[in-house]
């Protein structure tokens, strides 16, 4: 698939994302929308998955360790083919398996149940580090937020990583520059991460984590050790008023709001 | 002049851990260990020295080491994540409950050193909560096993049981109890002796300490029932019902705090579906002195001969209320 189309389908998973938001009154839209296309990029570009064998042991593995932007993967993996598309309309409903955080019991498609922070990317190198046990052939993903990384379990897991030389470890930073109550600068600025992530042992590329052409080479480039991609994004993105505003976190568009959002995202669909 | 009775040989439960886990691991290159820097304490070097490779240290990061054991299990393999049982549960507890637990993730989570084998050590290293923690989540039985032979038949049982399991073992030497060959049966008590004037329930450590305050209980025509509760969670709730039915008073005894354990989860039973007479011995809700572990115990009221006082006491009450 080329880039042109996964704009494209990244374009239709913000439009169903935005309309879910609206429909269920809750949701972590802004960063959702930076999320959605890398997530895009893997599902329909880079992870060998097949919807129809969600737990075949030659999958490549993607951890969503910010489990609060659930909804953005839930969209993605029902447009993908793993789930109904028509279930996005229960999300947050009584009884939907579609919560506001992932449950790899009951949905096909996620690896392990996230939501608390810093705890995707431990799992992650097991998964990496089960692979070069077993001499397995999947590559495995994780996808961090840029504040999460302020949980001390990411570095634990980070200098493992590089210990246990897991070279198909790929971390992608969803660099968005904010957190729920205020930017990473006035919180707890990690950033910048590449020095960070190098010092540790990490191999490290920096991209616009909103450009389909950036973003795919990045996700399969492959060397001689643990991989991080920092993914310079905009909480946000593809919405001009949420744009890089710290109130769109967990903020739902008034009925104003939502036609305009709509509209934009409706451009060149 | 009277034959003295030889002590009874005392076992290192981690031998007979690490014994059964290097069996299985010879014939199953599924079996994994992961530790926090703790080989020796884990007693994992003959593990390390036939596998290196399947030895998975992640070094002084025992949230990192729950979260890989997890990520390992999702790869297909069979993680043994051990470490200091307080630092195990206490240290990664959200890691427990969200990437074990709840994710259901078939990983063996082996607490070494727990209760107050690291007696001396201080509070810190106590490890007196942790069924209060483990047992309140959801998909995680929880075993403590009274000896090596029950050690053994618990290892091989979780080794073959799909889900996570939490093993808290001890390093401080117990007498064998359980008959040789003995298999494990998860939230199944041993009636290890019958009686009818009180029901002694133990696990860990200080089950055999209620044996011997059977037998001091017998010296004085009392006959109590000992039941020996490795499984914490699920609770085997019909030896409790019928310990209450045919004994009328339940004495339980730990090496934790009597706040959340297993006298606890009994009582929540007890209370609401088989009302008797009931009392907690454990650790009272405080932080402990220094001391050994056997100290500490004695200390607070689990020597043989302070269960059997405690027994005629709660024995007295069941008779006041008839």
């Amino acid at each position: 698939m080329q880039p042109n189309d996964l704009d494209r389908i990244a374009r239709q998973i913000r439009l169903r994302d935005l309309q879910a938001v609206f429909e269920a009154g809750a949701g972590h839209i802004g960063g959702e929308m930076s999320a959605i296309d890398i997530l895009t990029a893997l599902y329909f570009r880079v992870l060998r998955v097949w919807p129809d064998q969600p737990k075949h042991p030659d999958r490549d593995r993607f951890v969503l360790s910010k489990g609060h932007v659930a909804l953005a993967l839930y969209v993605t993996l029902a447009k993908r083919g793993f789930i109904p598309e028509e279930e996005i309309g229960t999300f947050l409903k009584p009884h939907s398996r579609l919560n506001g955080h992932p449950n790899c019991n009951k949905v096909p498609g996620v690896e392990t149940n996230t939501g608390p922070l810093g705890h995707g990317l431990p799992v992650a190198v097991g998964m990496a580090k089960a692979a070069k046990l077993t001499g397995a052939r999947y590559h495995t993903y994780v996808m961090t937020g840029d504040g999460e990384m302020q949980e001390g379990s990411n570095w634990e897991a980070i200098a493992s990583a590089a210990q246990f030389g897991l070279d198909n470890l790929t971390l992608i930073i969803d660099h968005n520059r904010f957190q729920q109550g205020a930017s990473l600068k006035d919180t707890n600025n990690l950033a910048p991460f590449p020095a960070k992530l190098s010092a540790f042992g990490w191999d490290v590329t920096e991209i616009n984590g909103n450009v389909m052409d950036e973003i795919v080479p990045a996700l399969e480039k492959r060397g001689g050790r643990p991989h991080c991609i920092v993914a310079h994004t905009n909480k946000g993105h593809g919405i001009s008023f949420m744009q890089d505003t710290v109130d769109w976190h967990h903020k739902v568009p008034n009925a104003e709001q939502y036609k305009i959002a709509v509209a934009e995202l409706s451009e060149a669909l | 002049m009277n034959a003295v009775t030889p002590a009874p040989k005392l076992h290192d439960c981690r031998d007979a851990f690490v014994a059964v886990l290097e069996r299985l691991g010879a014939d199953n290159s599924r079996i994994v260990a992961v530790c926090n820097d703790s080989v020796g304490s884990s007693k994992l070097g003959g593990f390390k020295a036939k596998w290196p490779d399947r030895l998975v240290n992640v070094g002084i990061a025992e949230q990192n080491m729950v979260g890989v054991g997890a990520g390992l299990a999702n790869g297909g393999l069979l993680p043994f994540v051990c470490g200091a049982a307080c630092f195990l549960t206490g240290r990664s507890l959200e890691q427990i409950k969200a990437d074990i637990a709840y994710s259901n993730a078939n990983v063996k989570l082996v607490g070494i050193s727990s209760g107050m084998a690291y007696g001396e050590l201080g509070p810190t290293h106590h490890s007196i909560e942790d069924f209060a923690w483990t047992r309140v989540l959801p998909n995680l039985p929880v075993v403590a096993p009274c000896d090596s032979i029950e050690t053994a038949a618990a290892v091989e049982w979780a080794a073959g049981h799909d889900g996570p399991v939490f093993l808290r073992l001890s390093r401080v030497g117990v007498p064998d109890l359980l008959p040789a060959g003995h298999t494990f049966e998860l939230g199944k008590a041993n009636l290890l002796r019958d009686g009818d004037a009180i029901t002694l329930i133990a696990n860990g450590t200080v089950t055999h300490r209620m044996m011997k305050a059977a037998d001091i209980l017998a010296g004085k025509g009392i006959e109590a029932r000992v039941l020996n509760m490795a499984t914490v969670r699920p609770l085997d709730v019909e030896s409790i019902s019928a310990a209450a039915r045919d004994t009328g008073a339940i004495l339980t005894a730990e090496e934790h705090s009597t706040i959340g354990g297993l006298g606890s989860a009994i009582a929540e039973f007890v209370v609401s579906d088989a009302p008797v007479p009931m009392k907690i011995l454990g650790v009272p809700g405080i932080f402990a002195p220094t001391g050994s572990a056997e100290f500490l115990l004695d200390e607070f009221g689990m020597s043989p001969a302070a269960i059997a006082e405690a027994a005629v006491a709660l024995i007295a009450r069941k008779s006041s209320r008839a």
